[in-house]
């Protein structure tokens, strides 16, 4: 089950929010406030799709394809 | 709205700060952008340091870059350290390895969440210690080896981009490579002692040219720290932001307790406030000039200039401190404007405080200045008097 890296710090911003990971140094930016919703339904969600259920069915493949760059760059694991 | 627009309207905190701990330094670089050299007695305490991090803690500012004069220097400085990384706050600090010996190495190897960059002027010690004063080439590549030896990863060489020290681009990259560390390349600015040399050490417009070229060809494997946006205007953008971050996104507590909008810009016209008489987090939030900053800027003179986009009138304090009005063009214009601009300037704003050493430092930096011996002057044949050409 996908969720943040235990390293990784969340920072809500007006625009949606800044992801800091401490270990690589990397930092992200979530650039629609709904997003960090998501990222954060996904820790105690029993599968993406749990954590996905708010959003439009239209919309979830761009959220789907946003949620495998953060894991791509280490930000969920 | 674009990511970066909503960056140029200011976040609840800095991405990044600079925090300059002490004016103290061990060298006297004749480029220093916060003129430093003397300890300053209004310096803040461990404490009132504590207490800053403690906000930026409660401000999710996730590191710090700490940076002086020399930081290593203050007594508390790896008491500050681990109080900071201790706090969530990361540490990445600037040093001229004067205190990075083989047991600071080894501590330093054994923290997750501290980074190093190891400053360096000139990939030989003829171009770096004419600047930085002698022995410190050998100081910085001790220290690089103390971290190598210890098993520290990643360090970084920061280096300041000037007309003495561009043409040794690829040297750096090989040195950097020699100690698995990380090149970061920063541009010069007229600040503090900098505006003395800048026109002595500021690169040429060709020079410009071949260090974009260079950038580009090395992307993201070398850090720039965003510096270089004013460059973009050469053709695509460089990897970053390509913003002026100033008040926006960046800021700078000096080691007094003053917050700037930016490292480069240590005058009173960019204080926004101190961290002691209000908090940081008021300063960064409520201060007037970060509420300016945060406005739509003007493009003033350059708004009609096709490559505006690309370098947003580039950089305000280079600007500020070579005279130029801040919605016109950088001086180092890659377009050529600024040279235009800066023909009719007169005078330019000095830095506000100055806590260079007063006196010599052993081992300083001596300027030398290209000119004839007056003594040894050719006799003109054109010479009327008769005592031309003797010397007694």
């Amino acid at each position: 089950m996908l969720a943040l890296h235990p390293q990784v710090s969340v920072r809500p911003e007006p625009f949606g929010a800044l992801l800091y990971h401490f270990g690589t140094r990397r930092l992200s930016f979530l650039k629609d406030r709904r997003l960090l919703d998501v990222v954060r339904r996904l820790d105690g969600a029993t599968s993406v799709d749990e954590a996905l259920s708010d959003v439009p069915a239209g919309e979830r493949a761009a959220f789907r394809s946003a949620l495998a760059t953060l894991e791509k760059t280490g930000m969920l694991q | 709205m674009k990511l970066v627009e909503h960056f140029a309207t200011g976040l609840d905190a800095p991405i990044c700060l600079t925090w300059e701990l002490t004016y103290a330094c061990n060298l006297a670089c004749l480029h220093c952008l916060s003129s430093s050299g003397r300890r300053d007695p209004r310096e803040l305490s461990t404490e009132e340091c504590k207490t800053v991090i403690d906000e930026l803690q409660r401000m999710q500012v996730f590191y710090v870059n700490i940076g002086g004069g020399e930081p290593t220097v203050r007594s508390d400085f790896w008491e500050l350290v681990d109080y900071a990384t201790a706090h969530q706050v990361g540490v990445k600090f600037s040093t001229n390895g004067v205190r990075i010996d083989a047991a600071a190495a080894r501590r330093l190897a054994a923290s997750d969440y501290v980074d190093v960059q190891i400053s360096l002027d000139g990939a030989t010690a003829e171009v770096n210690d004419a600047v930085r004063g002698a022995g410190s080439f050998d100081m910085a590549l001790a220290a690089l080896q103390h971290l190598a030896d210890a098993g520290f990863r990643d360090a970084k060489i920061s280096v300041v981009c000037t007309r003495q020290n561009i043409g040794q681009l690829d040297l750096f990259k090989e040195l950097a490579d020699r100690y698995g560390a990380t090149l970061r390349l920063t541009r010069l600015r007229p600040s503090g002692r900098g505006a003395d040399v800048w026109d002595e050490m500021h690169p040429t417009m060709a020079q410009q040219r071949e260090l974009y070229d260079w950038l580009v060809a090395h992307g993201e494997g070398v850090l720039t720290g965003d510096s270089f946006f004013h460059l973009s205007a050469f053709g695509s953008a460089l990897p970053g932001l390509n913003l002026c971050g100033a008040g926006r996104v960046v800021c700078l507590i000096d080691p007094v307790g003053d917050v700037y909008a930016c490292p480069f810009a240590i005058h009173d016209a960019f204080l926004a406030g101190n961290v002691r008489t209000a908090g940081f987090q008021e300063v960064w939030q409520r201060s007037e000039l970060f509420a300016e900053l945060r406005e739509p800027q003007s493009g003033g003179a350059c708004s009609s200039c096709q490559h505006y986009d690309a370098c947003q009138g580039g950089c305000m304090a280079a600007k500020f401190f070579t005279g130029l009005p801040l919605d016109g063009p950088d001086p180092e214009c890659v377009q050529g404007y600024g040279e235009l601009a800066l023909a009719s300037v007169t005078s330019a704003p000095k830095p506000t405080g100055d806590h260079s050493h007063r006196g010599g430092v052993r081992g300083g930096p001596v300027p030398v200045s290209i000119g004839r011996h007056p003594e040894s002057r050719p006799v003109s044949a054109c010479e009327e008097n008769p005592l031309a050409g003797l010397t007694v």
